[in-house]
């Protein structure tokens, strides 16, 4: 063996990243690549909402309750104003509402997922690694849940939160309600995947080393459990956040969601519902396409990343 | 194979207590019952009155069973909101909800289980790929996307069905009913199908690839090969064999067409049960929700078990299988 390293030119960790596999059967599916710049255009609007939408739906000096009514690309009858895609029954900017409300519904969604993420993996590993009464309550739990529908069970999280909170905030809290509630709702296939995984690495050699050099339980499942079980759960994530994002429009669309006072996509579509009779279609069809365009393309995107990172689970 | 049942039963009971444990801490914790039922003008007595008469002042043990026992009787205790017993209500409802949910099944497991076959056996036809995208789009669309389309649709701009409620109704020994009348089975057409469509395609795709699965076999080239029939070997030989993971999945989506009622009725306002949880819900009334609970509970399990139970005697692969352990 030479004791002189061959001189190689590091490779930039963008070099990496391209020349990954990963990246080419990215490459190789325009699904995806049209998926991830849609979610890209969408989430970007979202997050830069403040600078890019006209108005600011929520600042009342902003509105003229003059404009209300205005159907897209056509200056209004008393004002001569014009919006890109119309107004609502008070004025309010429909293409500034769609992206505050993507901010909220994107908001809630990601967090949701990623609290059922942290609850999911934490019991998965705990169960995994532990065995014995811990898993057999935990996974149990996860199977009584899992007979019922998840978003039966996010609204009855959903109206027990409210019932607890007092009145008085609980349009402020609404938001955070959500997120405990879809998330709840979402921890148990985190879990059993993790669970499932923790069973096969826990008995690899690694694992026996680091238990013969003193790591302590808790340190095991962190460092050197937990990396190796991650590819899945990134799939799993990714298909969470399309349902999350559905199940949130769902649960603000029947009411019980996020408030007026703070619209996400699904309280936009239960407003614009109001005004199919009476012909005001754009205040509905905008939020409901933006809707169908953000699930469907996080959807096809976790599609694509399932098939990549593991043809096996297909 | 019986102490299989038996201890499934077992899971099952099981199950329930634990729903019954969560339905009674919500009417017991979430807000305070004595607050519910006086209003402000009210004395120390009257509390302490009140309380002795609920039994709010006995262990929680007691009280659990109590609750239990009530429930079982079918005593859910009072609405907050509407301020009648629980119960009366949600049987006054429980016809609109169940006759959707019925029309909604039959219309998806017949729909799913023809096209499903009609795709597997026309598998490369243009007419069965159409089909195929189409589902594709019906599986992706959310359930209240799907009935703002119907109703814009077929009430907006054809202006050919009703977009809300239920029509007239008949009244059957306090069963209404909305099959008598036109108006009830127009008012019946749009929600069925907003409410049937997903369970539709789920059925639809699983019975194309069960068939194409079977289709596959060399049983079926044999009956062929006998010269039977296309007809004959398509469905006697070969739909007969995939029946069994189809029933399993009709059984459990029967339980989710009863909770995505939920949606579907607060679309087209339908004076269901869902509608009524959905209230419930927006306005905190926790008996309704905690009734609401219990009973689909006990549909879910229940149905659980039966397809389980069922699983045995239509399989009888599975009965030499399992005999010996698990």
């Amino acid at each position: 063996m030479s004791d002189f390293p061959i001189p190689v030119k590091p490779k930039s960790r963008l070099r990496i990243a391209l020349d990954s596999d990963l990246f080419y059967t990215f490459r190789r599916s325009p699904v995806a690549m049209v998926s991830a710049v849609v979610v890209l255009v969408l989430v970007l609007s979202a997050v830069l909402a403040p600078l890019i939408a006209p108005t600011n739906p929520f600042n009342p000096a902003s509105l003229n309750l003059m404009n209300g009514f205005t159907p897209p690309m056509t200056p209004n009858a008393f004002t001569g104003e014009s919006f890109f895609m119309g107004t609502d029954d008070q004025g309010r900017d429909v293409f500034s509402t769609i992206l505050y409300g993507m901010r909220i519904s994107l908001f809630v969604g990601v967090a949701a997922v990623f609290f059922a993420m942290v609850l999911g993996i934490t019991l998965g590993l705990i169960s995994g690694y532990v065995g014995g009464w811990t898993e057999t309550i935990i996974m149990r739990t996860a199977d009584v849940q899992l007979t019922f529908p998840s978003i039966l069970v996010a609204m009855l999280i959903f109206g027990i939160a409210k019932g607890v909170t007092p009145v008085e905030y609980r349009d402020q809290m609404a938001i955070w309600v959500l997120i405990l509630a879809i998330g709840l709702s979402d921890w148990v296939q985190f879990a059993r995947v993790v669970r499932g995984a923790t069973l096969v690495e826990k008995n690899k050699e690694y694992v026996q080393a680091a238990r013969l050099i003193g790591r302590t339980p808790g340190a095991i499942m962190l460092r050197h459990i937990l990396p190796n079980v991650l590819s899945p759960v990134l799939v799993i994530a990714t298909i969470s956040l399309a349902l999350a994002i559905i199940a949130e429009a769902t649960l603000s669309f029947l009411g019980v969601g996020a408030p007026p006072t703070q619209p996400s996509l699904g309280t936009l579509i239960r407003i614009g519902q109001g005004f199919l009779f009476s012909g005001e279609w754009w205040i509905l069809l905008f939020p409901a396409v933006t809707l169908l365009a953000l699930a469907l393309s996080v959807n096809l995107l976790g599609d694509w990343l399932r098939d990549a990172l593991n043809p096996r689970l297909r | 194979m019986l102490a299989y049942i038996i201890r499934r039963v077992g899971q099952s009971a099981l199950v329930l207590l634990i729903v019954g444990l969560v339905a009674f801490s919500m009417f017991r914790f979430v807000g305070d019952p004595i607050d519910n039922m006086l209003g402000q003008e009210r004395t120390v007595e009257d509390i302490e009155r009140l309380r002795a008469q609920l039994g709010l002042d006995q262990p929680f043990v007691v009280q659990y069973y109590k609750f239990l026992e009530g429930a079982v009787q079918g005593n859910f205790g009072v609405s907050y909101r509407q301020g009648r017993p629980v119960a009366e209500i949600l049987l006054e409802r429980a016809p609109a909800t169940l006759e959707l949910a019925m029309v909604s099944g039959v219309l998806a497991i017949l729909f799913g289980i023809a096209l499903g076959v009609f795709t597997a056996i026309r598998r490369d036809g243009v007419f069965a790929n159409v089909i195929m995208s189409a589902s594709l789009i019906g599986v992706s669309l959310p359930t209240f996307l799907i009935g703002i389309l119907l109703i814009y649709l077929f009430s907006v701009e054809l202006g050919w069905l009703p977009s809300f409620g239920r029509g007239e109704t008949v009244d059957l020994g306090g069963w209404s009913t909305g099959f008598l009348t036109e108006s009830g089975l127009k008012a019946l057409i749009l929600p069925s199908i907003t409410l049937g469509l997903y369970q539709m395609t789920l059925i639809m795709r699983l019975v194309r690839s069960e068939m194409l699965e079977v289709l596959r076999q060399d049983y079926i080239r044999f009956a062929r090969a006998r010269g039977l029939r296309d007809r004959a070997v398509n469905f006697r030989h070969a739909l007969k064999n995939t029946m069994v993971p189809v029933i399993t999945v009709i059984g459990l989506q029967l339980g989710a067409i009863i909770a995505f009622a939920i949606i579907t009725e607060t679309v087209f306002q339908w004076p269901g049960v869902g509608l009524l949880f959905i209230n419930a819900i927006q306005f905190v009334d926790i008996p309704v929700m905690a009734a609401y609970l219990m009973l689909i509970s006990v549909m879910f399990v229940g149905i659980n078990l039966l397809v389980d139970i069922l699983y045995f005697f239509i399989d009888p692969r599975l009965r030499a299988d399992r005999s010996g352990g698990h």
